[in-house]
């Protein structure tokens, strides 16, 4: 049975590594198999939802490598697995360069989705998460000869992995903690290693899902191909971010703080993201500000405990959205533009294509009996629930929902202009034909996106429910029906508005986030690092060259030293050497010998003196003798007394 | 069979240089040959090892001073041995087109992987200390002799000059050492057992001070890397390789080997040093390679980042109070790791450096751009070798920091926080780099005979499979450095 898990996983990741390595020998055979492992993957993943397998390999010291799929996994896997399939066959017809290594990429970009959802444990987990952004990086840029395009790929990894750092400290938590490094364990951490878990998780949610501040990304993503968008801005990488807090709830809940950050986050970036979605007037720009927004109410979903809800939505949201970019995609390839100002009127002009789009743009405004109507109310009861000011602020996000939805769907939808052709091919030259390729996935999508509201709806949602093991519902009709009356009302106004719609500059500029994020960290950071770069260079360095000098003239000032002093010493030694031996000789003669013969005569005349006494008479010795004693007794009365 | 191991390359070294009849084109052969037997042999002892020091050779040297020729091998030295063969023999196959004086450089490069080779199996201070210094006299003749640019004579000179004065610092330590040790010995198994100087305050910290500098010099750390960026750019593509590959891992071994085990308590005292250090290096390496412009330069500075996160594992290693040893041996396992790993992927990239060189004349990025189209080989294999070196999950570099993180984390939560974003400044500067080569529109003259010729890849392929390898199946490389990682994290905690 864990065997399903590793293909699962394995095969996608190993045929994408082929491909993308093979350069062009692949490429005539690379759409066929990336279709064919997809499908195969798809099959997988409904047996894996089915069969709820796990496995776990040791890995590191106190993290294994481990995958389950349970409730929450299966139903997330099999919606992964559907969107690529489809997006892959739209691209067969869609991507016509490169195609071995855009083929490869997207398949190792599904292995790592398919790993992050599986993850049971936060090494699996970083690897599927890290290994999905640089995919991304890779596909945003695959137009690899425009500089810009390959600026928003660096922007879109460099942004996510900041909140991905985030999980790195949210693993050293795991582990000071003393516990395993398994998913579940994060809401049992002792505090306060838990609020770290709880703050790196929801960071790394945050960049993944493009929420607020973060959110500035995605708009710079939109430059990456259309099939691209269509998966990682719909069902995958995006989502991940909201599939992380949702599998994650416990955490949330357990830490409190975490759960009203999350849940205000996320309406925050629905209102304000739904704002700027009415703004844009490109199409591509509309969606991906719109991503966001439905991203954030899949983040209230999981502060707010209806995992069920937030699930439902993520899915449904992911086939919506998924048509969405691909229709936008077929207009581009076939219209050569995707200015909303040139797209007035392109659902007449390509009528699948237009009636698949309005499909799925009125679910995106939340109009009964569309899929992603049922699955928000089923978030905003739980909302209302967590607290009333929550609900009111989704409930303005559900109506900007409407409005941008309804404005694009009141675009494609319009009049043609009369000269349609000049506002075309502002990107590139459209073929002015959608193949039969690229029509299939939308019809398949537009059907997802009409009936996958039965996931939050009975009977079909009690089912589901209980296989994510999640509490029941407390949306009530009316709530419905009001959600329902209020999209259908504000979609309709803002259908006949369009272009009349307010469209301030903030809400133009993404609230002017990646402007900020520019001047305030990026141009900083690079201005430290030139100084830094600099002082290494002319301060670090220098000093430590400048030992070499200082040695070499410390060198030299001990030479001359050596050579004026202690040189000159030595030298001076011989001649006074020789003067001293000099006056040691004068001395010698005038000196010494002259004292020796001064002795000599100094003796003799002493002996002469000595001789006199010794006269041989015996009176003169008497004499005296008695001088003598006279002194001795003189001497003796002198010191005695 | 470890004397075997390490001298082989050396008698080879002769050999070739005194048999003059042998052409040059069967010396570049045998140096291959030679090379990949090393690695086989390595291959062999790491079959064989089970626990412990293995393969111990333990002959009196110099008995007066009780220094005896002491080899052995253990986990922390083992996945290092298998490195350096490993970078050598990539070297070796690298330089198959090498043309000038191929029969000495080839004899130089295999002297020096003796000295490598002898530096990671010494349990012998002075035996260490020869090695170490033969090293660095290696190395010096490499960038000397066949260095490229105007100041190649100049950079060798203050690597040599730099290092040697580090080196005597460790020889400075080691006398200490020697004379705290009762009964006087080098001997480094003694050594760890007898603790010397425990309990002595301040000549403990005075040794350890020696004895770090002289390491942090060879590493390099913060503020001693200066020698670093010269020393690879005039170097050849194989020296740049080795220095970076296996030369740099000795200071970062030594920390390991001696500085923790041997002065337990003067380590955990002066861990925060450390800790500090490792913070300062990894930052301040990441933001000055991202300034730079060339970009052999560029990863030359990213060397000082990644040895950065070893000193920090290393340090957050000895901060013991409120922490278990568990998650301590987890960081020192990501240091080892992080050597073997830093290896390879930086070793990679420097021979592709070569390349570059080799193929425009220059390392700086802004001469090239949009390579992709026209070297699509060595546009791959270059933005394979970057992402491993930024982290990427999948390579062995995320093994080594997701451990030395999570295992620093609860000793040094700050610092541990503060490090952490270096992997977005190293994903910063890496993708640039790859932008700068590879994409955007074609400012180049190069043609597609420019891609990776056949020996190239051969030499770089091998090293990046082995990182990814590592990466996905970490439990062989893991399992014979956890228990040395262990025994090491308790005996800093004596």
């Amino acid at each position: 049975m864990t065997a399903v898990l590793w293909t699962l996983v394995g095969v996608p990741a190993v045929a994408g590594a082929v491909l993308a390595s093979g350069g062009r020998r692949l490429s005539r055979a690379a759409p066929g198999v990336a279709v064919l492992v997809a499908a195969a993957v798809l099959a997988l993943a409904v047996t894996a939802a089915a069969r709820r397998p796990h496995v776990e390999v040791a890995f590191i010291a106190r993290g294994s490598f481990g995958l389950v799929v349970d409730g929450l996994a299966g139903a997330v896997l099999v919606a992964v697995a559907a969107v690529t399939l489809l997006v892959l066959v739209f691209s067969v017809g869609d991507i016509a360069e490169g195609r071995a290594r855009f083929f490869g990429l997207m398949l190792v970009f599904l292995a790592a989705v398919l790993l992050t959802v599986t993850a049971a444990t936060l090494p699996a987990l970083l690897i599927g998460w890290e290994i999905m952004g640089a995919t991304s990086y890779a596909l945003i840029a695959f137009d690899r000869h425009d500089d810009t395009r390959v600026s928003a790929g660096t922007t879109a990894f460099l942004t996510t992995r900041v909140g991905d750092v985030g999980l790195y400290l949210a693993a050293g938590a795991t582990v000071a903690a003393g516990a395993g490094l398994g998913l579940d364990s994060l809401a049992e951490l002792p505090s306060p290693w838990r609020h770290v878990a709880a703050a790196g998780v929801l960071a790394a949610a945050v960049g993944k899902a493009a929420q607020l501040p973060l959110s500035f990304w995605l708009s710079r993503a939109m430059l990456g191909p259309s099939p691209v968008s269509a998966l990682l801005h719909s069902a995958a990488m995006v989502a991940m971010g909201g599939y992380l807090l949702l599998r994650l709830q416990p955490l949330l809940a357990a830490t409190g703080w975490a759960a009203t950050t999350t849940a205000w986050v996320g309406a925050g970036t629905a209102v304000l993201l739904g704002a700027v979605a009415v703004a844009q007037s490109d199409l591509k720009q509309l969606l991906a500000a719109s991503t966001s927004a439905q991203l954030g109410f899949v983040f209230v979903a999981a502060a707010t405990g209806g995992v069920a809800g937030g699930a439902a939505h993520l899915i449904g949201h992911a086939a919506t959205k998924a048509l969405l970019f691909l229709a936008a995609g077929a207009w581009l390839s076939s219209l050569g533009t995707r200015d909303l100002r040139a797209l007035r009127g392109a659902g007449r002009r390509h009528r699948l294509v237009g009636a698949t789009f309005t499909v799925a743009a009125l679910g995106l405004a939340g109009v009964p009996p569309l899929a992603l109507w049922a699955t928000k109310d089923e978030i905003f009861a739980a909302a209302r629930e967590f607290s009333l000011p929550l609900y009111v602020t989704c409930l303005a996000g559900a109506v900007l929902s409407a409005v941008y939805a309804g404005k694009a769907v009141g675009i494609v939808l319009g009049p043609l202009p009369r000269h349609p052709d000049a506002g075309y091919d502002t990107e590139r030259v459209g073929s002015r034909r959608v193949s039969g390729g690229e029509r299939a996935p939308l019809v398949v999508l537009a059907a997802g996106a009409s009936v996958l509201g039965i996931l939050a709806l009975p009977p079909v949602g009690e089912v589901f429910r209980r296989f994510l093991d999640a509490t029941p519902p407390g949306a009530t009709a009316t709530e419905m029906l009001l959600s329902g009356a209020l999209a259908v009302a504000s979609a309709l106004m803002a259908g006949w508005l369009t272009f009349r719609l307010p469209a301030p500059a903030w809400a133009r500029a993404w609230l002017g986030l990646g402007t900020a994020a520019d001047r305030f960290v990026a141009r900083p950071v690079l201005g430290l690092a030139r100084l830094l770069a600099r002082f290494d260079d002319r301060v670090l360095d220098r000093a430590v060259e400048a030992i070499a000098p200082g040695t070499l003239r410390l060198a030299r000032a001990a030479a001359r030293a050596d050579d004026a002093g202690l040189d000159r010493a030595v030298e001076a030694i011989a001649p006074g050497t020789l003067r001293l031996a000099r006056s040691a000789a004068r001395a010698d003669d005038a000196g010494l010998d002259r004292a020796v013969r001064a002795v000599a005569i100094g003796t003799r005349r002493l002996g002469d003196l000595a001789r006199r006494p010794q006269t041989g008479q015996a009176h003169q010795y008497y004499a005296q003798a008695v001088v003598g004693l006279a002194a001795a007794i003189l001497v003796l009365i002198l010191v005695v007394r | 069979m470890l004397t075997m191991l390490v001298f082989a390359p050396a008698v080879t070294a002769v050999v070739i240089l005194l048999w003059r009849a042998v052409p040059d084109r069967a010396v570049r052969w045998i140096w291959v040959v030679v090379s990949g037997a090393e690695v086989a042999a390595v291959a062999a002892l790491w079959i064989g090892y089970d626990g412990g020091i293995g393969y111990e050779v333990n002959r009196p040297w110099i008995p007066g001073v009780r220094s005896g020729y002491h080899l052995g091998v253990d986990g922390l030295s083992l996945p290092l041995l298998a490195l350096t063969t490993v970078i050598f023999g990539a070297c070796a196959v690298y330089s198959l087109r090498h043309t000038d004086r191929p029969r000495r450089f080839a004899a130089l490069f295999l002297a020096l992987e003796t000295t490598c080779l002898g530096l990671f199996s010494a349990l012998d201070l002075i035996v260490f200390f020869v090695f170490f210094d033969l090293s660095i006299v290696g190395m010096y003749a490499v960038i000397a002799g066949w260095g490229h640019g105007a100041q190649a004579a100049r950079s060798a000179l203050k690597f040599f000059l730099y290092t040697f004065v580090g080196s005597l610092a460790l020889l400075v330590g080691f006398i200490g050492l020697f004379l705290a040790a009762a009964p006087h010995t080098f001997d480094m198994v003694e050594l760890t057992a007898q603790m010397p100087l425990a309990g002595q305050g301040a000549a403990g910290g005075l040794v350890l001070l020696a004895i770090a500098v002289g390491l942090a010099v060879k590493t390099p750390t913060f503020p001693f890397h200066t020698w670093l960026p010269p020393a690879h750019t005039d170097a050849p593509a194989a020296g740049s390789a080795v220095l970076a590959g296996v030369l740099l891992k000795m200071g970062t071994y030594g920390f390991v080997r001696i500085a923790m085990p041997m002065l337990p308590e003067a380590w955990r005292r002066h861990a925060l040093v450390a800790v500090v250090v490792g913070v300062v290096s990894v930052l301040y390496g990441a933001l000055v390679a991202l300034a730079q412009t060339s970009f052999k330069r560029m990863v030359a500075y990213t060397s000082v980042n990644h040895m950065g996160y070893i000193v920090l594992a290393v340090g957050a290693a000895g901060l013991i109070s409120g922490t278990d040893v568990e998650a301590r041996s987890v960081a020192v396992t990501g240091a080892v790791t992080q050597m073997v790993s830093h290896g390879l992927i930086t070793g990679a990239l420097f021979l592709l450096a070569g390349v570059l060189f080799d193929r425009g004349g220059t390392y700086e990025m802004g001469a090239y751009g949009g390579l992709a189209a026209d070297t699509p080989r060595f546009a791959a294999l270059t933005t394979v070798a970057a992402f491993a070196s930024l982290g990427l999950p999948a390579f062995s570099g995320f093994i080594a920091e997701f451990q030395i993180f999570t295992g620093s984390f609860g000793s040094a939560p700050v610092a541990t926080g503060l490090a952490v974003p270096g992997i977005v400044l190293t994903a910063a500067l890496l993708l640039w780099a790859v932008h700068r080569l590879f994409l955007g529109p074609s400012r180049h003259a190069l043609t597609a005979a420019a891609d990776l010729r056949a020996a190239e890849t051969a030499a770089v392929a091998p090293l990046l499979a082995l990182a990814l390898v590592i990466g996905i199946f970490p439990r062989p490389l893991l399992d014979l450095i956890e228990p040395a990682a262990r025994t090491a994290a308790d005996l800093v905690a004596r």
